[in-house]
């Protein structure tokens, strides 16, 4: 009976010891990086909405990562959010500030801590000694590409009416810019400039082509800075009976790449989309893991897909949002 | 004789918003002489005024609403633009899932969003009736939460509406003229009309809005009332929503109908209502929801620069505000009334410069007067 009880201790000991070495190992091999990621909050467009999904996919515990997520419109909600993840010791601190000012402390803090600091979307006003890297969309590049595919494409002369967004917000600035440029340098006239005000609304800038189509000018290009604004554009268009798209007579561009836009470019409904990449995880990603992680304000990609140019896989691949299916028109 | 009298005093309610109105149109036909000018396109009638009714349908519909609640409850509700997401997010998804999309689809999709509506408007009406909270800081929790609630209904997506039978709600039926959401509108304005005819609804609302306690004292339960009209604000932000989603093609739950609360209680402030709840007049409010929509388009054709559009709008509403108050027009009676019985030699100019004279002196007075 003694024996049956030692050789059971003994065992029992094999056991605890085998198990302790495995977990150790298995401890080890699942060395998780900590990151704390500080984001606006998914219902606030399409856009962060891929964007928050593209966070999540990315920074998983399958990836090698123990992400925490806040996210907040509110730009002290954000700061203290920041704060509890120093408190937490994260490795990296990841932000997409909602307001520009007033990160100063904490970003000071975090370096303290050893916390390295990326952003990625939005800039941050403060000194670049306190963050490591900020990936960006390029707006003004944005502007560009589309401003450079308006001369290069529409039969001259070129009479543009422009729908701004938000004004004054970065996106509603870069885009403008280089097509303002152009006007000012006679290469385009802008015949009417309208905003679909602070929410980028479809029905404000059906009302802007609408007072177009009213006061009787006679235009030839829709630029309008989201493809929501795009769609109200060729409502107004489609019910006053002016043809647009690839055989007609206006040309529409739009930006943010969401699938139904993609889609309506594809038919030849619309001509042209241009991207506002949401998928900086993947790059930042690299950066970590290969530990190379640039200095300063790096810009992304991004692309303009045309009528002509256009396909399944990049609606795919780029695209933002519900896909309506092939062929189909969202009017 | 009396019936008569009644006439007149129900057409002097009326003066504010058709006062406001016809200055705008005014304005609209200084611009350019053409402005009621309507054309046929691809067989729908094409025009500024068609433009005009199609683009103020959601605003009427929900103006109507929010009149019957302010008269009520003298209070706003202003979570509409929430409660039209949230229900047309649920209309769209029925009809997303519900395989071949036909007539019949729509019709049971649309019942079911209504049912929604009336689900919201019980919610904020017993939060408003019942446990007497007041109605801004009520609808206020759907305000800040509603859009996230038609966010997750939408899986996280804008789910488009690209049917047939969608796209000709939002635009026109072939062989029909006008386009559709000018008919639902008109449609709906037609059932309220008869509602508030055939039923004791307008007494009701009125006695409760004037004073609760007397109502209650005269066998009226001020809190059914109240619970009522929220009720039937659900549903106008139920038929809002739909004739929104349907015109846009495409659910997208930040944006659709968002700040249109602002509108509608400007429209019902224009209509001659009082937003302290009361007397109201339906037909005062529709007009007021149609002048913002033509003050906005009539920024648009004045080409006012973007950045400065809505400080002029600010501006617009005041000034007509003032010209149309009722103190404005009791000086302009006075003035006209002494210049014909003091001198003859007073000319028609003089009295001209008297009035815009008293418009100023009256801006502070009118406001006391509220």
């Amino acid at each position: 009976m003694k024996r049956l009880t030692r050789v059971g201790l003994l065992l029992l000991v094999v056991v605890l010891v085998l198990s302790t070495v495995c977990g150790f190992t298995l401890a080890a091999s699942k060395k998780l990086i900590k990151v704390g990621i500080v984001n606006l909050p998914p219902e606030e467009s399409g856009y962060r909405q891929a964007n928050v999904e593209d966070m999540n996919v990315v920074f998983s515990r399958e990836n090698g990562y123990d992400a925490k997520q806040t996210n907040t419109a509110d730009n002290s909600e954000q700061i203290a959010a920041a704060r509890g993840y120093i408190r937490d010791g994260v490795d990296y601190l990841l932000i997409s500030a909602a307001n520009a000012s007033g990160w100063d402390d904490v970003l000071r803090s975090a370096k303290r801590a050893g916390v390295r600091v990326i952003l990625f979307d939005r800039a941050i006003d403060t000194d670049p000694s306190n963050y490591e890297a900020a990936l960006l969309s390029d707006m003004h590049y944005e502007g560009r590409l589309a401003t450079d595919w308006v001369l290069n494409n529409v039969p001259k002369p070129i009479n543009v009416v422009l729908i701004r967004g938000q004004l004054g917000s970065a996106a509603e600035i870069g885009r403008s810019a280089p097509l303002l440029k152009a006007a000012e340098e006679g290469k385009l006239n802008i015949v009417a400039d309208g905003t679909g005000g602070d929410t980028w609304s479809l029905e404000e800038a059906r009302k802007v082509v609408e007072a177009a189509i009213a006061a009787k000018k006679d235009f030839n290009v829709i630029y309008a800075q989201n493809d929501g604004m795009a769609q109200g554009a060729v409502q107004a268009l489609e019910a006053a009976g002016i043809s647009h798209g690839k055989n007609g007579k206006v040309k529409i561009i739009g930006f943010d790449f969401n699938r139904f836009a993609l889609r309506n470019v594809q038919a030849g409904y619309w001509d042209a989309d241009v991207q506002c990449n949401p998928r900086q995880a993947g790059q930042i990603d690299q950066w970590i893991k290969s530990g190379k992680i640039p200095k300063g304000i790096v810009y992304q990609e991004e692309l303009i897909l045309t009528t002509d140019t256009i396909t399944d896989e990049q609606i795919e691949k780029y695209g933002i949002n519900a896909d309506p299916g092939k062929g189909v028109i969202t009017r | 004789m009396p019936r008569l009298k009644r006439r007149i005093n129900n057409l002097s309610h009326l003066f504010l918003p058709l006062s406001v109105l016809v200055i705008l149109i005014i304005i609209n036909l200084i611009k350019g002489a053409d402005y009621f000018r309507i054309t046929m396109v691809n067989g729908a009638l094409y025009g500024n005024i068609p433009n005009i009714l199609f683009g103020a349908s959601e605003l009427v519909i929900l103006s109507i609403g929010m009149t019957l609640v302010t008269a009520a409850s003298r209070g706003q509700d202003i979570s509409i633009g929430e409660s039209g997401a949230i229900s047309s997010a649920i209309f769209v998804q029925y009809v997303l899932n519900a395989g071949e999309v036909t007539l019949c689809t729509i019709l049971v999709g649309f019942l079911i969003s209504c049912v929604a509506g009336l689900v919201i408007g019980a919610f904020n009406g017993t939060l408003v009736s019942f446990f007497n909270v007041q109605p801004m800081v009520a609808t206020l929790i759907l305000f800040l939460g509603g859009r996230s609630i038609a966010f997750i209904i939408d899986g996280k997506v804008s789910p488009i509406l690209a049917n047939e039978i969608s796209n000709r709600i939002g635009t026109v039926i072939p062989g029909v003229p006008i386009p559709t959401p000018i008919i639902l509108t008109a449609v709906f304005i037609v059932v309220v009309a008869v509602v508030l005819r055939t039923t004791n609804l307008r007494l009701y609302v009125e006695a409760v809005g004037v004073n609760p306690s007397a109502a209650r004292l005269n066998g009226i339960n001020p809190k059914k009332v109240i619970f009522l009209t929220f009720l039937l604000m659900g549903v106008c932000s139920a038929v809002a929503g739909f004739i929104a989603v349907n015109k846009a093609g495409r659910h997208d739950s930040v944006n659709l109908l968002k700040f249109i609360m602002m509108d509608a209680i400007l429209a019902v402030a224009l209509g001659g209502n009082s937003l302290g709840g009361g007397k109201f007049s339906i037909t005062g409010s529709i007009i007021g929801a149609y002048t913002i929509e033509m003050l906005n388009r009539t920024l648009l054709r004045l080409e006012v620069n973007p950045e400065a559009i809505k400080a002029f709008k600010a501006v617009f509403i005041i000034v007509l505000m003032v010209i149309a108050s009722p103190v404005v027009r009791v000086f302009v009676k006075k003035f006209l009334d002494e210049a014909k019985t003091i001198v003859a030699r007073y000319s028609v100019r003089q009295t001209g410069g008297l009035n815009k004279g008293a418009a100023s002196i009256t801006d502070t007075t009118g406001k006391k007067g509220e």
